[in-house]
């Protein structure tokens, strides 16, 4: 197991090292001049003395290696720069809006799971049934619907049937439970609908596979009831393909989050994002789209652990 | 002897089935697949002919009618600025499949390109292709688009944002290579590819007439899946004000703005663009779905 997680470790670090340069590169690649672009911002002409003044004081006047070193090392010790919009560390701002945006995401999490197990298994004992061609058009519409369509059309619903919306300021868990599930279970609902239908598909076709397999065939031939075959043999064994998904779609949320959050009028990473991008945040874009790349490839990591842990077949390839 | 034995041979007549059509057997056999297909062409047609489809000018501003209800004159109500909604959902088919069709054959193209090189010279080639798309997979598929658009900017050529293409094309590319190189990589191991080695035929040559051909079902399969993928992505960019923008009809862009602030009162403007959404991939999934297990039960998206 250790060597397994040495040799996993030493793979991830060419592709965190190309994501890091990708996402310095993002800057450098830009049209124009970043220095101009934020000096100009209020308007007005810039000496050109002060731009030069500013671009010595950046760095950005040494050679690109250099320039890439030192902002690497200042990545690996937390500093992400300052957002060109509020002035703070970029570190700073994402740090006040992640509680939010996790939440949601786990949430989305848990109510996916509670759906796709029974869902995914049932379609895959009744395949090609009534049963399953039912679930297959409720998983297809999921991965159909935008997510920010079906947060607005929960809204509706709301108003519609109780004449009531869902409350617009963040109350902290902790504060109030109540207050901020109320709050939070309907993004999570309209992000967790699409990741339910991701994770029924995988698993009835994950479950469908295993059923296959010559175990299960000596399983019934020992005469065991089916109920068991599906739930000790099959389960068990298909659920593994299912974490990888569950585990992809977690690193993938913040996409529907980005979106969703506008909807709910949610102050969350999604929103942030969004915010960046359409005021010009460099640093605050490049700040995001790098910790959203490492939480995937760290995701991904735990998921090649947990793989190895659960199949031992896997250390040893 | 050969004589006798032909004549004692049973004169067996095989009723030999006529070879069917094969639009009329992929219907027959996959029939929710069908129904995607004939609602993506009728939404082609609506795109196509949106002049002579759409009972209104889609950018007619008419104060007289703001935020109605839908009606007899107006099937599915009108916006805040009096605009016909179902001749804007109509003329936003066009922009959806314009976008969709340009940025899934952009990207899936690159992609399948990309993977067959990569599987066809192997090597040190292949391990750097391959590190490079591991790196491009590591980003959300929004958060790149959002991060493109927001480098780029726009660049609007001929009513296209080609900028916007890139953005939703670029995510497509890595994925595409990844499916394209491993079925490349059984083909190029084929003994003529061995063959047309020896032949002396330039590697350009081999990749395009003798693997490409082989690896046709596995694209247009991803072709019509990230169709749905381009659709969705457009509007979710579309909606965030970052894709599309006013006055061109687009989905996306009909459930943001003004739609955001009245669609409580005015749910019309926000039902009929969704359903057009959710429809169009809807059917680009059911699609794709039934294309592969028709052509290719084997492909793994």
């Amino acid at each position: 197991m250790l060597a397994y997680t040495i040799r996993r470790i030493l793979l991830m670090v060419p592709t965190l090292l190309g994501v890091a340069i990708l996402v310095f590169l993002m800057l450098r690649l830009m049209p124009g001049d970043i220095v101009e672009t934020m000096l100009r911002e209020g308007g007005g002409n810039v000496p050109a003395h002060v731009i030069e003044q500013e671009r010595v004081r950046l760095g950005l006047d040494k050679p690109i290696h250099i320039q890439f070193i030192s902002w690497f090392g200042g990545i690996l010790q937390g500093d992400f720069g300052a957002s060109m919009w509020t002035g703070k560390p970029v570190l700073h701002e994402i740090g006040s809006r992640l509680e939010l945006s996790l939440q949601i995401a786990l949430m989305a999490t848990f109510l996916a799971v509670l759906i796709a197990l029974p869902l995914g298994t049932l379609a895959a004992i009744f395949k090609n049934t009534i049963v399953d061609h039912v679930i297959r058009v409720i998983s297809i519409a999921g991965l159909a619907i935008p997510s920010f369509w079906l947060g607005m059309v929960i809204i509706l619903l709301l108003l519609t049937f109780y004449g009531w919306i869902p409350p617009l300021t963040f109350t902290s868990f902790f504060e109030d439970p109540w207050r901020n599930l109320s709050q939070l279970i309907w993004p999570a609902m309209a992000v967790g609908y699409r990741y339910s239908a991701v994770a029924t598909r995988m698993a009835r076709s994950s479950i469908l596979e295993v059923m296959q397999e010559d175990y299960i065939r000596t399983a019934r031939a020992k005469g065991v009831y089916e109920r068991l075959v599906v739930a000790r043999h099959g389960m068990r064994n298909a659920l593994l393909p299912v974490i990888t998904v569950i585990g992809l779609e977690f690193a993938f949320l913040i996409g529907g989050l980005v979106v969703t959050e506008q909807v709910f009028n949610l102050n969350g990473i999604g929103r942030l994002f969004v915010q960046a991008t359409t005021r010009g945040d460099y640093t605050m874009i490049q700040g995001l789209v790098l910790l959203v790349a490492v939480t995937f490839i760290m995701v991904n990591f735990l998921i090649d652990m947990l793989y190895a842990a659960l199949d031992p077949r896997i250390r040893y390839k | 002897m050969t004589d006798t034995t032909t004549d004692t041979v049973p004169a067996v007549t095989y009723k030999v089935r006529k070879a069917r059509h094969p639009i009329l057997g992929f219907v027959l056999q996959q029939p929710l697949g069908a129904m995607g297909l004939l609602v993506i062409i009728i939404m082609m047609l609506c795109g196509l002919f949106a002049e002579v489809v759409a009972p209104y000018d889609p950018l007619q501003i008419d104060y007289m009618a703001i935020l109605q209800a839908p009606s007899a004159d107006h099937w599915m109500g009108t916006d805040d600025f009096g605009r016909d909604i179902l001749s804007r959902v109509i003329y936003g088919a066009r922009t959806a499949l314009a976008v969709g069709f340009i940025a899934s054959l952009a990207g899936c193209s690159i992609g399948a390109i990309i993977g067959m090189v990569s599987a066809y010279f192997g090597g040190w080639v292949d391990t750097i292709i391959q590190r490079l798309m591991d790196v491009l997979l590591s980003f959300p598929i929004i958060v790149l688009a959002l991060a493109i658009v927001a480098i780029l900017g726009k660049n609007v050529v001929g009513g296209i944002d080609i900028n916007l293409i890139i953005a939703i094309g670029l995510p497509i590319i890595p994925k595409v290579a990844r499916v394209i190189r491993s079925s490349a990589l059984a083909i190029r191991e084929l003994p003529y590819i061995d063959a047309a080695r020896a032949a002396g035929f330039s590697h350009k040559r081999i990749v395009m007439r003798h693997i490409l051909p082989n690896v046709t079902a596995p694209f247009l399969i991803m072709l019509t899946a990230y169709v749905a993928q381009a659709i969705l992505l457009e509007a979710s960019l579309s909606f965030l004000g970052l894709g599309v923008t006013e006055p061109t009809p687009a989905w996306g862009l009909m459930l943001s703005g003004s739609a955001a602030q009245y669609y409580q009162e005015a749910p019309w403007m926000i039902i009929f663009p969704g359903i057009a959404i959710s429809l169009a991939v809807f059917a680009f999934n059911l699609f794709g779905d039934a294309l592969r297990d028709w052509l290719d039960p084997k492909v793994r998206m």
